[in-house]
């Protein structure tokens, strides 16, 4: 089992050195610097308006931060000169509300981008997006339009999407939040068998048995910046500052131990 | 000659004059599209100056009657150049440019109405700005704009009627103007047709208007997808 100990994991993939970004007159990020190894999973927490989102939106461009670097392996995504959009089609955005295309069906929503992007012939990309359906549980459903599905089953989709563009990671941003309970557990069971699976992952998430069973550290985020970084266990038994320790026994208490077993 | 057999000489030649009428339709709608879908891209993801700009043409062409709009390119503008332009160039100019005011608030709107989180997982996947834009944003932005997009065909059905003032262009109203004058003058019968003779004339926009917007009704029913019928639907 991954958890705690890293000896599965491989070389630094993502590098994210001091990035600073402010809208109007916050500063929402002050400086946030980490590194993912590959195979890692690593489950950012921190109170709602700490900059999660922020930081993971500014990793992959969505949103430009103002001062800081990103690398994806030897390449600094942060470079004007970068194709951008080289970059995004290897690092895999899951969303809290999932923005699958309303207008497409899952086949389509998973396809598109291998159609659009990797340029695959219609045939291949629909065989592939079969497949990561048939991955995610949802074979019956390659025809169902999004409005068709339920929370669960849209999130799987989404994370299907992802995958079927072979990234070299995946961001997830609070993947189950906008689920109802008993809908959290079909997703989580998905992230769990991905991160057993050796994807390499950062995941924004409150769902602390998810951490427990998966996650080799742990991030906490307060006020624009990391204020710890440790292994489940590390975090969980001792903390090292109190805030953290804090912050813990809140969420489990709030969110429970859902861990999609 | 009975009553009938005058009207009907006189409705034969609306028929004649139905395609000039289709025409200055079919043109002012290809201009107002084009037009009108450029704008609302340029208002929904242009520049800033560029959109002050489109913003100015929208004010202006809103602001003025379609007859008067006919007027200043005819009677103003063509004469001006010095070189012949045809009446319906210039009649499908004019009203398409009116239009094209009115389109492109549709499809701003339209595209606006789009959810963002659509565009960011476009781009996420890797695809460019002019890629989601095609794949993700058009294809739902014109879903939603059909029945406003009705609403505007219904209103430029009649403003073809405006170019009547245009000299040699004979559409249905200006050949009904020139039917009205010998019918009022063969009393007491002629006078008497000119109220139904109306009511045919107006039958002709009634079509117009009907026909158009069953074709759209039925792209809509074409283009359907689940989760774009009316939002928040209640079942009982
Ligand atoms: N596009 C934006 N424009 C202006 N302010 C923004 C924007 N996006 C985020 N913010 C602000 O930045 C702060 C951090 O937002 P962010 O979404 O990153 O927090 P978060 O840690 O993900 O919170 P949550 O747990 O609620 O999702 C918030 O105060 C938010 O209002
Ligand atoms: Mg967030």
């Amino acid at each position: 089992m991954p958890n705690g100990k890293e000896t599965h994991l491989g070389d630094v993939i993502l590098r994210v050195e001091d990035l600073h970004k402010r809208y109007g007159k916050d500063e929402i990020l002050k400086g946030v610097s980490l590194e993912l190894r590959r195979g890692e999973t690593k489950v950012v927490i921190g109170p709602s308006g700490t900059g999660k989102s922020t930081l993971l939106r500014c990793i992959n461009q969505l949103s430009v931060p103002d001062k800081g670097r990103v690398w994806l392996e030897d390449v600094e995504i942060t470079h004007a000169r970068t194709n951008i959009n080289h970059i995004r089609a290897q690092i895999g955005f899951v969303f809290q509300d999932f923005n699958l295309f309303n207008h497409l069906t899952a086949l389509r929503n998973v396809s598109l981008g291998l159609l659009k992007v990797k340029k695959m012939t219609s045939g291949a990309a629909e065989a592939r997006a079969r497949e990561e359906l048939a991955r995610v549980g949802l074979a019956a459903k390659v025809n169902s339009f999004p409005a068709e599905l339920s929370g669960g089953q849209k999130q799987r989709v989404s994370i299907a999407r992802a995958l079927a563009m072979d990234p070299k990671l995946i961001l997830f941003d609070e993947p189950t939040s906008a689920l109802d309970p008993e809908l959290i557990g079909e997703v989580l069971e998905v992230m769990i068998q991905l991160a057993r699976g050796g994807m390499t992952m950062i995941v924004v998430s409150h769902e602390m048995g998810f951490a427990r069973a998966v996650a080799d550290r742990i991030i906490f985020m307060e006020g624009g910046g990391i204020l710890e970084e440790g292994t489940p266990t590390e975090l969980f038994t001792c903390p090292r500052c109190e805030r953290t320790g804090q912050f813990l026994r809140k969420i489990t208490e709030l969110y429970g131990e859902t861990d999609g077993q | 000659m009975t009553a009938t057999q005058i009207l009907w000489q006189n409705v034969v030649p609306l028929f004649g004059a139905l395609p000039v009428t289709l025409e200055v339709l079919g043109l002012l709608l290809v201009v107002g599209l084009t037009l009108g879908v450029v704008l609302a891209f340029v208002q929904a993801y242009g520049r800033r100056p560029l959109r002050i700009l489109c913003i100015g043409y929208e004010q202006l062409f809103r602001g003025i009657p379609p007859l008067v709009v006919i007027l200043f390119f005819w009677n103003g503008v063509t004469p001006a150049l010095g070189v012949p332009v045809p009446g319906i160039i210039v009649a499908a100019l004019a009203l398409g440019m009116r239009s094209a005011a009115y389109q492109s608030q549709i499809f701003r709107g339209a595209i606006q109405a789009v959810p963002a989180g659509q565009m960011m997982a476009a781009r996420s996947l890797g695809m460019s700005r002019i890629q989601a834009i095609r794949s993700i944003i058009l294809p739902q932005a014109f879903r939603l704009a059909i029945p406003p997009w009705a609403n505007e065909y219904s209103s430029v059905v009649k403003d073809t009627a405006f170019v009547c003032v245009i000299g040699g262009l004979i559409d249905l109203t200006r050949q009904a103007l020139m039917k009205l004058a010998p019918l009022s003058m063969r009393r007491p019968v002629g006078t008497q047709l000119i109220l139904p003779y109306l009511v045919i004339l107006g039958l002709f926009y009634l079509a117009l208007t009907y026909s158009g917007n069953g074709l759209l009704a039925l792209l809509e029913r074409r283009l359907r997808v689940p989760g774009f019928e009316m939002k928040g639907k209640v079942e009982r």
